[in-house]
């Protein structure tokens, strides 16, 4: 006896193969305050590997020394199902005390940190200097051939600044990921 | 009591104050002070299996068999890594399990030294938490939190790697009231609002169905108990899933059989076309939903989970109500009976009109002729001799034999029936028994078992035979790996790719091997004279019941379909829609 099933037919399988999520994706910011003990962040980020979450971006550092808290900052995408169950599921872990979706919660401020160290001679030199000015950069270290800038803001502002320094000479790049916070009281 | 110990001897004191009475475990180079300690007391009893995968699945039989946390003791490296299935196996079905690993002293850890494996990080995920403890102050602290975290909310596996300098080293125990607090104190009580607009959906339903799950056994007997009270006050039929067999008795007039791909054909179409759909502790697994899209489509659901993160997961929740299924059904009944104990009777008769019609279908009907026995004639029988057993345990390993034995045996008790649900580990149902009967000596414990499931870890013969472990092991013998054998034959063009039992052993012999008692059916006349033989003997018992080779598991909805679209086999629509043998319904 045989179905005749068509052969890659999605029924062809132990499981249903299609997805139902053909919701629009979404991209969020979670603050996660977490016990500061060993394996916290190996457990959170294996949630999103061990599920198939996406991870943008991640910050971590002790924010209550006393407390042994450290806050986890993840920019994430999804639709809104997997959104909800990500919150869910970072939730439910034992060492995780509060989860906020700061994107959900209303406004919040986010800011990255980035140096960005520019190799340039001549004009380039002088032009990369002219438009971090723009930018409001500091520069923190300098050599008759290259600069170290450092900026703060939104990514979006450190892509652009980027962007703009690319041609200038060669560029390096360090980032900090997001951090962030909700607006107000 | 507050004072100066060895780590080894804490861990022991720990166990003790948590009212542990047994350890399944296997000594080695990192736990000999453990054992060392074990040694020099009665209090706790330690049952030594022949594979770590064996004791964890022994505890979970303990822990499943009693309520309790069951608790491991194995070594580093491979002793730790053996577990690990059983661990995974654990999280899965909820089952709260405490592992204590042995590591290699905390100077030589990262060194990649003897028996060294990375633990903590290999069982991170399989775990609900795990720790390295690294001083001995901190020993008796950790153990107390784990037992509290494995118990507490939905239950699962934990587990405590302890370097073996750890143990030797002298430090200050904690005694369980004095552990640290966990801030782990999941929410048990459910949102009353939500109970409310349960209660009134439940007043207006016109086709209400009850679909629990094994966090009703989990909640505890005060669960099933409420639930039967609900059930019969309010007249709504109820399916469970496989994890939740036992919480409404199966002889209860409510009953509709088990739900799912393997399910019956009243439970599943129930499902399909109800229109107030009840989840009390389940979590719409795939099994269970068939396509999601088709799922149900016309219903308001509630779902009863203690676990936020199932709510919500799946299928989306009209009613959803995070709470302990025991606390959350109390608060369900007295609402419901302020409100004055109203139902739609009048549309409820109508409902189950329709569900007799789908009853009279017959969907577990098969033939039994000829010389062979049919596994599900050799079920039936088992039923029928054992179900007046005051304590009858069963458990399974995984596969068609599990599906029948899910179908053909009836649970009027919760914590009598012990599968691995979520993970399907072919292999649990051996050790699982052995556990189980560790726990109630004076019971019957049966593993309803396939041959090439029950070949994964027959190496428990030596631990059944040496702690006089009287488990009954009905091998269910096809030759074959069944469920395999099942999905080539109807999805892969009957091509049986590796699905044979090849060189099987003689199972007679191999009882004999171990010192047991083998038994060897094939004809269905000799069945009856078999099992009470089986039954009758006081110790453990393979037995050997060769069935048909090529008998297939219905009724069935073929992954990806609706419940609608179910598969009906021997029943009595075969023949009217086709010679196919199956049929879409």
């Amino acid at each position: 006896m045989a179905l005749n099933i068509e052969q890659g037919s999605t029924s062809h399988s132990a499981y249903d193969l299609r997805s139902h999520m053909s919701d629009a994706i979404e991209t969020h910011t979670l603050a996660i305050l977490v016990e500061n003990e060993p394996g916290v962040l190996a457990r959170v980020i294996g949630l999103f590997s061990g599920r198939g979450y996406n991870i943008e971006s991640l910050t971590v550092a002790e924010v209550d020394h006393g407390g042994h808290r450290s806050r986890i900052t993840i920019v994430t995408s999804g639709t809104p199902q997997v959104i909800q169950q990500i919150r869910m599921q970072l939730e439910r872990m034992v060492p995780v005390h509060e989860v906020s979706d700061l994107t959900v919660e209303g406004p919040f401020v986010s800011r990255e940190l980035a140096l960005i160290k520019v190799v340039a001679k001549g004009e380039h030199r002088v032009e990369a200097l002219r438009i971090a000015e723009i930018f409001r950069c500091n520069v923190v270290d300098s050599t008759l051939e290259s600069f170290v800038f450092e900026l703060t803001g939104m990514p979006e502002k450190i892509d652009a600044f980027t962007d703009l320094m690319r041609p200038l000479g060669d560029v390096r790049l360090a980032r900090t990921g997001v951090a962030a916070i909700a607006r107000g009281l | 009591m507050s004072e100066q110990m060895t780590g080894a001897k804490m861990i022991v004191e720990a166990l003790k104050e948590q009212g542990v009475d047994t350890v399944f475990g296997y000594p080695g180079g990192a736990v000999l002070p453990i054992y060392d300690e074990i040694f020099q007391q009665n209090a706790i009893r330690h049952i030594l299996v022949r594979h770590e995968q064996g004791a964890v699945h022994a505890a979970e039989g303990y822990a499943r068999s009693t309520g309790k946390p069951g608790v491991v003791l194995v070594t580093s490296g491979p002793g730790a890594t053996n577990a690990v299935t059983g661990l995974t196996d654990a999280l899965m079905d909820s089952i709260p399990i405490v592992c204590l690993t042995g590591q290699v002293p905390t100077f030589m850890i990262g060194s990649d030294a003897f028996q060294e494996a990375d633990t903590v990080g290999i069982t991170r995920p399989c775990t609900k938490m795990n720790w390295l403890v690294k001083e001995t102050d901190a020993l008796a602290d950790t153990i107390h939190q784990a037992f509290h975290i494995a118990t507490e909310g939905r239950p699962g596996p934990v587990l405590v790697d302890i370097p073996k300098d750890v143990q030797f080293a002298t430090g200050q125990y904690t005694t369980k009231p004095k552990a640290k607090v966990s801030h782990y104190q999941p929410k048990v009580k459910g949102d009353i609002n939500v109970i409310t607009a349960l209660v009134e959906a439940m007043e207006q339903a016109e086709r209400p169905v009850f679909y629990t799950g094994g966090g009703v056994i989990n909640s505890g007997d005060k669960a099933s108990t409420l639930l039967r009270e609900l059930v019969e006050a309010t007249g709504f039929p109820i399916t469970s899933t496989l994890m939740g067999l036992g919480s409404y008795p199966a002889s209860g007039e409510k009953w509709l059989g088990m739900l799912g791909m393997h399910g019956t054909y009243e439970a599943n179409l129930a499902m399909h076309g109800c229109d107030l759909m009840i989840n009390i502790g389940a979590r719409f697994d795939d099994r269970i939903t068939g396509r999601i899209a088709d799922f149900s489509p016309k219903s308001r659901k509630a779902h009863v989970d203690i676990d936020p993160s199932s709510i919500n997961k799946v299928i989306h929740a009209d009613f959803p109500i995070i709470g302990d299924v025991g606390h959350v059904l109390e608060d369900l009944l007295k609402v419901w009976k302020s409100r004055g104990r109203k139902t739609n009777s009048a549309a409820v008769q109508t409902w189950w009109t329709q569900i007799e019609a789908w009853k009279a279908i017959r969907c577990l009907d098969y033939k039994q002729d000829g010389p062979t026995i049919k596994p599900q004639y050799a079920l039936e029988r088992l039923e029928a001799l054992t179900k007046d057993h005051k304590a009858r345990y069963i458990t399974t390993e995984v596969g068609q034999h599990q599906m029948w034995a899910a179908q053909y045996l009836g649970f009027n008790e919760p914590n009598r029936w012990m599968t691995s649900g979520g993970l399907g580990t072919m292999g649990y149902g051996f050790p699982a028994s052995v556990g189980v009967q560790v726990a109630h000596p004076d019971a019957l414990v049966i593993n309803v078992a396939g041959e090439a499931s029950w070949l994964m870890n027959m190496q428990e013969m030596g631990t059944a035979v040496q702690y006089r472990l009287p488990v009954k092991q009905f091998i269910l013998n096809n030759e074959r790996l069944g469920m395999v054998r099942q999905w080539q034959e109807l999805l892969h063009g009957e091509r049986y790719s590796e699905s044979w039992s090849e060189a099987l052993p003689d199972f007679v012999k191999l009882a004999e091997a171990f010192g047991a008692k083998g038994i060897l059916c094939s004809d269905p006349k000799d069945l009856d004279d078999a099992i009470m033989e089986m039954l009758n003997y006081d110790g453990p018992v393979i037995f050997d019941c060769v069935v048909e080779k090529h008998e297939n598991c219905f009724p069935m909805i073929p992954s990806g379909k609706a419940h609608n679209e179910m598969l009906l086999g021997e029943a009595e629509t075969q023949g009217v829609i086709g010679d196919a043998g199956g049929v879409l319904v």
